[in-house]
Formats: structure tokens, C-alpha cells, sequence
């Protein structure tokens, strides 16, 4: 298993542990069959930050993660992560690498056991099982409560807690998410916000994806606009809080 | 007392054979959403391999079975998973239905051309002798099997319930991407998944080879572990401990029905019974059984939908055609092929034409799967033979009619059945005909049903040339009426309930009705060609209205479209010309077609340049983004608006 490559330039001067790589996405295009979403993304997650990705529903934000994640094939542009092309490496492969994206809804299995939903977290690589479970419990007890459950029974927030953990035990060091708070309760997103903080300070480079945007501009480092398939704007988390006043007041 | 122990020791040994295969079939399915139809004939040719090197060949038997189940049948599970069915992802519910149905019939046709039929070959027990315990005799085999269906299992168990794989292998059935997310390749533990169940499918071939004492037989092989389907369905598709349990218990069931009840019913009924009760268990289980949520294979997608000809440009194209055929019976009278006049193999194109339009209709615009229709052909055959002496108008009228009312009859249990459910239920009832109706001495018999030519005063029919375009007349009515419907409120209704039958009860529109409706329809036109079949050929018999003719031709025409007037036609044309030039090969090109046609919905036709053949057509404008297709509004399923399709 290689790691993306790190990419030891953006850091402050004299920063001696080694940077998470940077996300580069240059001119990207997708399609859904003969509809065009994207029409040439560029954007670059500088290594360590965390980015929000605002904007109204339809923007292609989603699409663009599952992209990035190689979910999906671009028509056009392409997509650095470090200094290596996602091209069409198979999302397991950028998995393995280090790359870790949490999808829309709700990214567990629902008819498997938390236990067994965490058991599967070690396909990355270098994990036991107890290292998996110990560390998902010790930050979530409630799930250690469940873990005879099927995941499919947990509430909301149980299950966006079991979908991050994957996040939190694989330590990866590129983060995709996508709507975190999608259908929770505000306080359950302010404490999965502080997580995506305090993985965020252990180095990796996160780009989230949200429509709340208060909550996700409260942990971002920059954020950018988008609309219609394009970025409109973007700058520091405060310029773009008013610009998205701007956006969805308008 | 010592007999009912005995038929139970047998019909535990039979579930535990059927258990296997259900087994390998659930294992299939929750890995990769795809029923494999084709589960029974892998078993049957690993049963004709084993035949091959043990008795023919005396090879000794472990070798034999490492080479059919861990070389053979592990081998060609991964391949056809990944040649066949990973192309399928995205394409529409029926066409893993049809691309297994496609393997079937190229195994079973290919099994037909590598060992003759009518030789006998019987297969030995894998060990011999037998022990006696309270009082009855127990074969050394039967132990074997219930021992080796019991190993299966719970090697299953523990594979699925207690290792990493065994979750990766339960979890791609829900979310494949999810499971690329997390570090695995979701198409491996497809491929795992039909790598287990060929393994398990050639298995139970292997095991219950032996229990056929008269032989093994292509056919029976084939459709020997179908009780093993009814298991699975019992078994919800996904759990391995219940179908296990079910397996044994339909074994039970049909060796006690066979050995208490059928001794009590007329003799001449007894065969029909018997090869009958598979698919009556699986008709019953599907009916009665809740359906599982299907796993939609891709994501809702709406498609290019194949233009439907206006009322003008039907009427010319039809005029077009009776003048076609008008020549060709000037021109091809009295021509001969094979012995055949080529007249006489028009008039089976123009009938067997009007079955496929019954597909379109059915199939191609309500999207409800129906593998049954050569059963109402042979009803309708049936009943022109037995009415008013044959060869009437009478029988005419009675054949259609009664096929619309069985045809309803089976809608009404079958009405909350789709897709898969339908295809399946379709499939059983299209068996169990054949073997349990059709076989029976009193209905063709050994040398068919003859059938006159119509009799219509003032008008004389006994000709090769008139009863060529008296069919031809036919063919042209049906296929005005199916692209009349189409074009009416009740086709926009069908489209709409092919599309979302929720969306379509939301609307206020009564799916039950509908679909009961289609079905009569559908049955209605297929006994009517079933009746002028009849009157072509002279003499009909089982054979023509066959279980696996009748899958081949609604392969055919699934491969030419099956949402188009023409695809009906020219899968007529084909399978007609194929059984003229080459009767064995005809399964093994219907299957290779389907396979070459993959997930492209609309079949040969459906690509693009076949789509507007004819100049003066012209191609309609499209919108450059958004959707295209069949799109219904609501408002035009109540009657308001014309329609917003196309």
C-alpha cells in the first residue's frame, strides 16, 4: 500500500511534521448521461485546511466529492490529490491510500451490525478489530451500547456516528464529507462539527460539503461558493458567511 | 409406519439437494441483486460432466468432483460474472432476468449438442451400500447428501456471520459504493458471490444425479432444482437458515404428495402431477409469501423510449405491408423449404408475430415480465382443436376468450408480483403447463391435435395463399391494436405504472385493475395466435407450445425490442428461420443474442441506426439536456391532456 503523495509545500516555515497532500481539482466536467452538472470545476483544498463547499441545492457540490472520491468518471479536467491523478483509480484503491469519503445520507450498512459496520473499517489497512472498536466507543459510548444493534435501527445521529467513525479510526489523510448534518437535530451536528474539528487538527485535508452554512464555516480554514455547476466565489470562511448571506437572501 | 419413515428419510435427502441449491442461489442474489435462472441447468451440465468422467471416462470420483466444482464451476461463475453480468449494472429490472434466462437455454442447448438426448446414461451412487436403522433401509448416498447440505450450511453460516468477508459479502447487496468506500472492491465480492453459486448449483447436480432413475435428462436436470427456487423464495432472498429449513420441507412435501396423495388420483394423472408440483410450490411460495424489497440494480433512469407510430402512419405502413404479402404469396406459392412450404412458415411468422406483440404490449409498455405466453398459445391451440370440430370460427372466438379470462386468473394472485416475483411466477406457471397439461395423454397426445382450416361462408380458406393472408390480416390488426393502445389513455396508463406504481396509485388510478386488464389482453391475443397456429400448421403438439421454446422466443424477442412493433415481427422471422436451419442451435442464438444485447433496453432495434429506418419518418426534436423519454403527466393519465410522451 503507497500513501498519496505528501506534498511538503503550503506549510508555515519550519513546520517539521509532514503535511497532509493538497486536493487540486483543474477544469473538472461530469455528465449524467447527456446532463451536464459540472461545467469545468477548479479548486484547490490547500494541504491541512478544511474547506467548505457551499451552495443551493443542484449545485453539483455532491457530484463533485463523488468525483474527487472517484466514484464517479469526470468527462473533462482532472483531479490532483497530492501530486498523483484520481483518473480512473477505483475508489477502494484512493481508500487504501488514505483517502476517506463519507457519503450523503447516511454511510453505514444498515443491515449489518455495528459491530460487523466496524469490523469492515479494517479493509483500510493496518487496523485490528480492537483498535477500531476501542476507539469508536471511547468517543461514542452510546454506539458501545449498541453494537449488537443492526445499524439500520440506530437513530440518525447514531448512524452519522457510526458512518464518521470510519473517519476517525482509519485516520485518513484526505476527508470528503458530504451533508454531515443532513436530517440531525442541530445539537447532534454541533458535536460531529467538533469532531470534524478535532480530526482536522490532527492533520488531514478535509473538504465538506454542507448547506448549513453557520456550522460548517465554524470549522473551516476556506470556503468557496458554487453554483450552477461552477465556482462563483471563494475566499476566508467570513467573506464567504456573507456572501452566502448575499447568495440565499438575494 | 416403516414407510412413512422411509419416504422421509427420502424427501429429507431430496431438500438437503434442492437446500444446496437454494443455498447458492440466495448466496448469488444477496451479493450481487441477480436471481440466477440459470442455477438448475449449471447443475445439470456439471451433473452430465461428472457422467462424463466417472461413467464414461472412470475417473475416480474426488478428482471428478474437484475438477466440476473447483476448477469447472468456480471458473465459470467468475467469468460470467465478470463477462456477463458486471455490464449489467444500471440496465432495467428484466435484463438480468432475461440474460439468465440467456445462459439457460445456451447451457441446455449446448448440453443438447455434446450429448445426445436420447442416449441413456444413468449415474451411479458416489458410495454404495446401505445400512438399516429402525427398521428401514438408509443408502449410504442419502447420508451424503443430507451430510454434505448440512456442511454447506453452516460453513455458510460461519462465512457470512462471523468473518470479515462474510460481512463485506452481506453489505455490497446494500450499498456496492459504500463498500468501495471502505477499502473493497465491490465487484469481487460479486464475483465471490457467483463463484459460490455455481460451486453450490453443480453440487446439488452432482448429489442428486443419481436419485434419476431412468437416466439424466437435459431437461429434468435442468428444472430438477426449481423446488430449490421456491426455497429461496421462502427464504426472502437473503436468509440462508430459513431457505435451508424450507428446502427440506418442500423435500418432504412433494415426496410425501407423491407417495400418499397421488396414489389416490386418476392414474393418467399421476406423471402430470408429479413433474407439475415444483412449480406449483414455487407459484404458491410467490403468491403467498411477501415480496422482498428488490434490490434496484443502478439508479432511476429514465430512457429514450422507442417512437410510437401515429394512427396515419400505422395504417400506411400496415397497407405497405398486406401489399408486401400480397406479392410474396403470388410470388413464393407453392415454394417449398425442408418440405415446408414457404407460405405455410410465413403464416407461423404472422402468428407467432401476434405473440410477440402480446410481449410488447405487456412487457415492452406496462413493464410487467411474462415468460408464459407459449402456455396461452397452446391453450388457444387447444381450444381451436377441441371447439365446433376444429379449424371454426367458433373455436376462434372460444380460444380467445377463454385465454383473456386465464389470463386474468392469473393476473389477480400474481397482481402485487414485479419484475423478478413476476418473472418467476410467469416461469412456473409456463412449466407446469407444459409438463402437467400440455404431456397429459388427453390433451395433444402422441399425435397432436388436428386443426382445419377456417371455414367462412362465400369464402374459401383451404389454400396455402389464403390462409398465408388471412394471418397476415390478423397480424396487421393486432399490431394497429397494440400501437392504438399505446397511443390511447390506457397506454399512457400502462407506461405510467411501468415507470412508478406508487406514483401511479397516488394519482388515484387502480394498478390492480390495470394490470389484470393488460394480462387479459396480452393472454387474449396470444391464444388467439395459438388458435391460428393451429390452423396453419394442421396439426399442433406439446413440443410446439414448449417451457423452453417459449423462454427462447421472448429472448428473441427481447434481442430485436420488445417495445416495438417491428422487434415482434422480426423475432418471429428469426426463430421461425432459425428452427428451419438449424432446430438445435436455436436456444444457443437466442442466448449469445441476449448476452451481445446486454443492458441496451430496446434491443437491436433500439440502437441508433436502426432507430428511424424509413425516410419519410421524421426524427423528432429533442431537448438537448434533460430528460427524454416516456414521460407521462399526471394530468394526461385522468384523460385531460393527450399525452406529453415522446
Amino acid at each position: 500500500m503507497t500513501d498519496l503523495a505528501q506534498v511538503p509545500a503550503g506549510g508555515p516555515a519550519g513546520d517539521t511534521h509532514q503535511l497532509p497532500p493538497s486536493v487540486a481539482i483543474k477544469g473538472v466536467r461530469a455528465a449524467y448521461g447527456r446532463i451536464e452538472v459540472l461545467h469545468g470545476v477548479d479548486l484547490v483544498v490547500p494541504p491541512g485546511s478544511v474547506f467548505a463547499l457551499l451552495g443551493p441545492n443542484g449545485a453539483g457540490k455532491s457530484t463533485l466529492l463523488k468525483v474527487v472520491s472517484g466514484r464517479m468518471r469526470s468527462t473533462g479536467g482532472e483531479v490532483l490529490i497530492g501530486d498523483r491523478p484520481v483518473g480512473k483509480t477505483p475508489t477502494e484503491k484512493l481508500v487504501k491510500s488514505g483517502l476517506c469519503a463519507i457519503p450523503e445520507g447516511r454511510g453505514i450498512f444498515p443491515n449489518l451490525t455495528v459491530r460487523e459496520n466496524l469490523r469492515i473499517w479494517t479493509y483500510r489497512g493496518g487496523l485490528t478489530v480492537k483498535d477500531v472498536e476501542d476507539k469508536t466507543f471511547d468517543t461514542f459510548p452510546r454506539l458501545k451500547e449498541r453494537r449488537r444493534q443492526m445499524a439500520g435501527t440506530l437513530s440518525g445521529g447514531e448512524q452519522q456516528m457510526l458512518a464518521i467513525s470510519r473517519a476517525l479510526v482509519t485516520e485518513p489523510q484526505v476527508l470528503l464529507l458530504d451533508e454531515l448534518s443532513m436530517g440531525l437535530a442541530p445539537l447532534i451536528v454541533a458535536e460531529l462539527y467538533e469532531l470534524v474539528g478535532t480530526l482536522a487538527s490532527q492533520g488531514m485535508t478535509v473538504l465538506l460539503v454542507e448547506q448549513f452554512v453557520t456550522t460548517a464555516l465554524a470549522v473551516a480554514t476556506r470556503a468557496a461558493i458554487m453554483v450552477h455547476g461552477r465556482i462563483q466565489q471563494e475566499g476566508s470562511p467570513k467573506a464567504m458567511a456573507d456572501a452566502a448571506k448575499q447568495l440565499y437572501l438575494a | 409406519m416403516s414407510n412413512f419413515l422411509q419416504y422421509t428419510i427420502f424427501g429429507i435427502m431430496l431438500g438437503a439437494g434442492y437446500a444446496i441449491a437454494a443455498t447458492g442461489l440466495v448466496v448469488t442474489y444477496t451479493t450481487s441483486g441477480v436471481f440466477n435462472f440459470a442455477q438448475g441447468a449449471v447443475g445439470m451440465i456439471a451433473a452430465f460432466c461428472y457422467w462424463e468422467l466417472v461413467s464414461a471416462h472412470h475417473v475416480p470420483v474426488l478428482l471428478a468432483l474437484v475438477i466440476i466444482l473447483v476448477i469447472g464451476a468456480a471458473v465459470a461463475g467468475a467469468l460470467v460474472e465478470r463477462v456477463l453480468m458486471r455490464r449489467l449494472h444500471g440496465a432495467s429490472a428484466e435484463r438480468p432476468v432475461m440474460v439468465t434466462l440467456g445462459l439457460m437455454v445456451i447451457l441446455t442447448g449446448a448440453a443438447t449438442l455434446i450429448w445426445n438426448p436420447t442416449t441413456e446414461r444413468s449415474v451411479d451412487n458416489m458410495v454404495s451400500g446401505q445400512f438399516r436403522l429402525v427398521g428401514i433401509n438408509i443408502q449410504y448416498q442419502e447420508v451424503l447428501i443430507i451430510g454434505v447440505a448440512l456442511a454447506v450450511a453452516f460453513a455458510l453460516r460461519a462465512l457470512f456471520y462471523s468473518t470479515r468477508t462474510g460481512y463485506a459479502l452481506r453489505a455490497v447487496v446494500d450499498d456496492p459504493e459504500l463498500v468501495a468506500m471502505s477499502g473493497v472492491s465491490p465487484n469481487r465480492m460479486s464475483q465471490y458471490g457467483w463463484i459460490l453459486g455455481f460451486m453450490m448449483a453443480a453440487l446439488a447436480g452432482v448429489l442428486l444425479a443419481p436419485t434419476q432413475t431412468t437416466g439424466i435428462q437435459i431437461p429434468a436436470m435442468t428444472l430438477l432444482v426449481v423446488s430449490g427456487y421456491a426455497a429461496a423464495i421462502v427464504g426472502r432472498l437473503k436468509n440462508i437458515s430459513v431457505t435451508f429449513a424450507a428446502a427440506i420441507g418442500i423435500g418432504l412435501a412433494e415426496n410425501y404428495v407423491i407417495n400418499y396423495v397421488l396414489p389416490h388420483l386418476p392414474e393418467n394423472l399421476v406423471p402430470d402431477v408429479t413433474y407439475a408440483l415444483p412449480m406449483v410450490f414455487l407459484f404458491i411460495a410467490l403468491v403467498t409469501l411477501p415480496s422482498v424489497r428488490l434490490r434496484a440494480v443502478g439508479r432511476l433512469t429514465t430512457m429514450r423510449a422507442p417512437r410510437v407510430a401515429g394512427g396515419k402512419e400505422s395504417l400506411i405502413a400496415g397497407g405497405v405491408f398486406l401489399a408486401l404479402a400480397v406479392v410474396a404469396a403470388i410470388v413464393f406459392n407453392n415454394t417449398d423449404v425442408k418440405g415446408t412450404t414457404l407460405l405455410t412458415l410465413g403464416g407461423m411468422v404472422m402468428t407467432l408475430g401476434i405473440v410477440g406483440l402480446s410481449l410488447v404490449l405487456l412487457t415492452g409498455y406496462s413493464g410487467q415480465v411474462s415468460l408464459c405466453q407459449f402456455s396461452f398459445m397452446g391453450i388457444g391451440a387447444f381450444i381451436m382443436g377441441k371447439v365446433a370440430g376444429g379449424g371454426s370460427v367458433l373455436g376462434l372466438l372460444a380460444a380467445t376468450a377463454i385465454c383473456a379470462g386465464v389470463g386474468a386468473l392469473i393476473a389477480l394472485p400474481t397482481v402485487r408480483l414485479r419484475d423478478l416475483y413476476l418473472a418467476l411466477a410467469t416461469f412456473a406457471f409456463a412449466d407446469a403447463v407444459a409438463t402437467g397439461f400440455f404431456n397429459d395423454g388427453h390433451v395433444f397426445g402422441v399425435g397432436g391435435v388436428t386443426i382445419g382450416r377456417i371455414l367462412l361462408p362465400g369464402l374459401s380458406l383451404s389454400g396455402d395463399r389464403a390462409e398465408f393472408l388471412m394471418v397476415t390480416v390478423f397480424f396487421v390488426l393486432a399490431a394497429w391494436m397494440v400501437l392504438a393502445i399505446r397511443r390511447s389513455l390506457f397506454g399512457r396508463r400502462l407506461v405510467a405504472l411501468n415507470d412508478s406504481p406508487a406514483a401511479y396509485a397516488t394519482v388515484g388510478l387502480n394498478i390492480g385493475f390495470t394490470k389484470v386488464a393488460v394480462f387479459a389482453i396480452a393472454a387474449a391475443m396470444a391464444g388467439l395466435a395459438g388458435a391460428l397456429y393451429g390452423t396453419v400448421q394442421g396439426v399442433v403438439g406439446t413440443t410446439d407450445f414448449d417451457f423452453f421454446p417459449g423462454i427462447i422466443f421472448v429472448l428473441f424477442v427481447t434481442i430485436w425490442s420488445i417495445r416495438t412493433v417491428s422487434g415482434a415481427f422480426l423475432a418471429a422471422v428469426s426463430y421461425v428461420a432459425l428452427n428451419q436451419i438449424w432446430p438445435n442451435g436455436v436456444g444457443l442464438f437466442a442466448g449469445v443474442g441476449i448476452i451481445l444485447i446486454g443492458r441496451a433496453a430496446s434491443g437491436v432495434l433500439g440502437i441508433e441506426p436502426f432507430q428511424f429506418p424509413l425516410p419519410w419518418v421524421r426524427r423528432p426534436t429533442s431537448p438537448a439536456v434533460g430528460p427524454a423519454g416516456d414521460l407521462v403527466a399526471p394530468s394526461a393519465l385522468i384523460g385531460g391532456e393527450t399525452s406529453a410522451a415522446s
